[in-house]
């Protein structure tokens, strides 16, 4: 499972997070502006709660393909990115971020569970485009820009894990800030309160036909979850998370299941 | 030096004319302690007894352990496992001539309690794995227990057999029929003994009132019911009655949108047959009486401590999710176990925890990288000795943890095969947070997270502890003189 591996790949990520509260926040990031003492440094309070939120919705996004997944967990995870976007609201990153965007779709254009099944689909007809990248998708208008935002929203993950991407990020702060906080306002669309289709999402129901509330919340995506598997595996093998186990069993688990829904 | 006295202080803490708990301080003094230091003559001393479970490092999913519980005698010990059997172990009656050692737990009997369903709604699978076994209390020879997977939960009956009918007249003893023209002669069939045979069966079977996933069932002090928990709700079961079972908690929203906590625990007062309690993924525990209404959403007691505002981290909410809820057998106190903290409740003091015990604090600084490897999502239980003066939980690395409440020592050892001598006294671990290792210490980075200790189970009269592994159940007990 990779648990000493896990210990030490995120030293900088746990110091900081234990500080809690006392963050520098912007402050932090003067640290990393320049020089290379600025890589040695812990990397900023923000790059660090983005990955953590990233880290958290990977997580929530991933399910089991035969047992249901566990619901304490899910509901602990959804509290956590919750609280990544109130601090970030008030904070102001969050206005920062409104104000960066770019002609972006309007914030009713939601990135729903629907959204992430159908670009899970789309990689099921062969676009290589890693499973994290769903949220930078903007249906079929953006697909240029996309490619784009989905390498550095990528990167982004990565960052601190690997000093290497975070050097690259820090050579062009500005740039990367902004396809950053690109991606960061879709996928803070998902959490929006006020929108219909929220993290919530991740628990209602995806498909009214035939399910019940009940069993969608605890079967999370379980109508989507041949598509989720497939993203799984690309994305598993570009990030090398500790998911990597379930990934393999959730593959042959996958087989067993279209199995039997092709004899049925 | 025999003797422990008590010391009563009447503390006005408040200008209420009546002592609230924490107006009223009980002292209580050990002569022991006074004269040997704390903890002196009284610490136990701890020594392997036995091991089961297969010795190699390849784990087969279905024999990881995930659940221990001793009977109401502590004669009978059953484990469950991922593949939904239920083995118990039964001690051997203790040989005179060998006064050192208390008897040996011997397999007494292994059945398949539950097996993995499809359901085809959800398209999804139930797992086997045994999430609880609970003991009733013995009745007759025959021995009762509850065991429970995620939906089902199923009455199971253990009886003896040692005797056989022998001598049919139509029967021959292989079971075939006799042609009744053969029969010249009558006899009477008589008992013979046989080799012990214990049998389990079902005897009842609790279905289809869980939507969600079982987490816990507990046996009311009525002896004739009992409750069921999962995520959003729990039921009330009468034993003998599987088509029909109470709703007496539902905290499932309306919208499920706004779901932000779940059940993890529950259990019922182990003397008020009308009170039992559960926690939540909050770090909250609700005290029900099931007198005040059909439906016990209204709490009558809410236990909570107030979050310490320097430690507040994005994981403050998951690590104070509690895994575990336990009252004492006193009644008088429940333990919580959190993530990284064991917890004393005395039930006439809602505000605070009356005692706190750190289990493995130095995991503080790692929550982010247990987060990214699901340890932080890990349910430790948690137990009490038969005295209710010490606590016991489990931690990583296959350590486990000793809290004496009286002394304030707390003991850290390790369940392993190295130290697989029967008398020898387990040598205490300890854990390097930071700084220099001393020798003998082990590092926090060192640790094997993938070796957790979940399952803990203390013998209700003796010093006999059960500590379950991975896939391995260790039997310690203290050293006799």
């Amino acid at each position: 499972m990779g648990e000493e591996e896990g210990l030490h790949q995120t030293p900088f990520l746990d110091t900081m997070f234990v500080r809690g509260l006392k963050r520098k926040c912007f402050d932090g990031e003067e640290d990393i502006e320049g020089t290379l003492a600025g890589i040695k440094a812990i990397p900023s309070y923000n790059l660090q709660r983005q990955s953590l939120l990233d880290m958290s919705l990977v997580k929530l996004q991933l399910c089991h393909m035969l047992v249901e997944p566990n619901l304490c967990r899910s509901v602990l995870i959804a509290n956590t990115v919750r609280q990544i976007q109130e601090e970030m609201t008030q904070d102001g990153t969050w206005q920062m971020i409104n104000t960066q965007s770019t002609g972006q779709a309007s914030l009713d254009r939601l990135v729903s569970t629907d959204i992430l099944c159908r670009s899970s689909r789309d990689q099921a007809e062969g676009k290589h485009v890693p499973a994290y990248g769903t949220f930078n998708k903007d249906f079929e208008n953006d697909q240029a820009q996309d490619s784009s935002d989905t390498m550095s929203t990528a990167s982004a993950v990565q960052a601190p894990r690997n000093l290497q991407s975070s050097v690259w990020e820090m050579e062009n702060p500005q740039e990367n800030k902004g396809n950053f906080q690109k991606s960061l306002d879709q996928i803070f669309e998902t959490l929006e309160n006020k929108s219909p289709n929220s993290v919530e999402d991740l628990f209602s129901e995806v498909d009214n036909s035939y399910y019940d509330l009940d069993t969608m919340l605890t079967g999370m995506m379980s109508n989507t979850k041949m598509g989720h598997c497939d993203s799984l595996e690309t994305f598993s093998s570009s990030t090398n998370t500790a998911s990597n186990s379930n990934c393999k069993s959730d593959l042959n688990d996958l087989d067993h299941i279209v199995e039997i829904l092709v004899e049925s | 030096m025999g003797g422990d006295f008590w010391c009563v202080f009447l503390w006005h803490g408040s200008n209420e004319s009546l002592p609230s708990a924490e107006a009223v301080m009980f002292l209580k003094f050990s002569l022991r302690s006074v004269f040997y230091g704390a903890g002196g003559g009284n610490d136990i001393q701890w020594c392997f007894s036995q091991v089961k479970g297969a010795v190699d490092d390849d784990v087969a999913e279905a024999d990881i352990i995930s659940t221990v519980e001793f009977n109401h005698s502590g004669e009978l010990l059953a484990t469950g496992d991922k593949g939904g059997r239920v083995v118990i172990f039964q001690q051997e009656q203790e040989n005179k001539t060998q006064s050192h050692s208390r008897g040996e737990y011997n397999v007494y009997s292994t059945f398949q309690s539950h097996e993995p369903e499809f359901d085809y709604l959800k398209s999804l699978e139930i797992e086997e794995k045994i999430n609880k076994i609970r003991w009733l209390p013995q009745k007759n020879a025959a021995q009762f227990l509850l065991s429970t997977n995620d939906k089902t939960i199923k009455l199971w009956k253990i009886s003896e057999r040692d005797k056989r009918p022998e001598g049919y007249n139509l029967k021959e003893e292989d079971g075939r029929y006799r042609d009744p023209t053969t029969v010249t002669t009558l006899r009477v069939p008589v008992f013979r003994p046989m080799d012990l045979m214990v049998e389990a069966s079902p005897r009842r079977i609790f279905a289809n009132a869980h939507t969600y996933h079982i987490n816990s069932i507990s046996i009311n002090s009525d002896y004739e019911t009992y409750l069921s928990a999962d995520d959003l709700r729990i039921n009330l079961w009468h034993l003998e009655i599987t088509d029909r079972s109470f709703n007496i908690v539902d905290i499932k929203p309306a919208n499920m949108e706004e779901l932000t906590e779940v059940i993890t625990a529950a259990e019922f007062h182990p003397n008020s047959c009308s009170t039992f309690v559960y926690s939540s993924s909050k770090g909250t525990i609700r005290l029900c009486d099931m007198r005040a209404s059909a439906l016990c959403d209204r709490h009558s007691k809410l236990f909570e401590e107030p979050e310490d505002p320097s430690n507040r981290s994005f994981f403050s909410e998951i690590i104070s999710s509690i895994s575990d809820v336990k009252f004492s057998h006193s009644g008088r106190y429940m333990m919580t176990r959190d993530y990284l903290s064991v917890k004393i409740w005395d039930l006439n003091m809602e505000n605070r925890p009356v005692e706190t015990y750190q289990v493995h604090e130095y995991l503080r600084s790692k929550l982010c990288s247990l987060y990214e490897n699901d340890c932080i999502f890990d349910k430790f239980e948690c137990c009490w000795n038969g005295s209710d003066s010490i606590v016991m939980t489990g931690s990583y690395n296959n350590f486990f943890r000793m809290f004496d409440r009286n002394t304030k020592r707390d003991i850290t050892l390790e369940a392993s095969r190295e130290n697989n001598k029967p008398r020898t006294v387990l040598k205490p671990r300890k854990v390097c947070a930071s700084g220099k290792r001393k020798k003998d210490e082990i590092s926090v980075d060192s640790l094997d997270f993938n070796k957790k200790i979940l399952h803990t189970a203390w013998h209700p009269k003796e010093n006999i502890i059960a500590v379950a592994t991975t896939n391995n159940l260790y039997i310690f007990q203290d050293k006799m003189n």
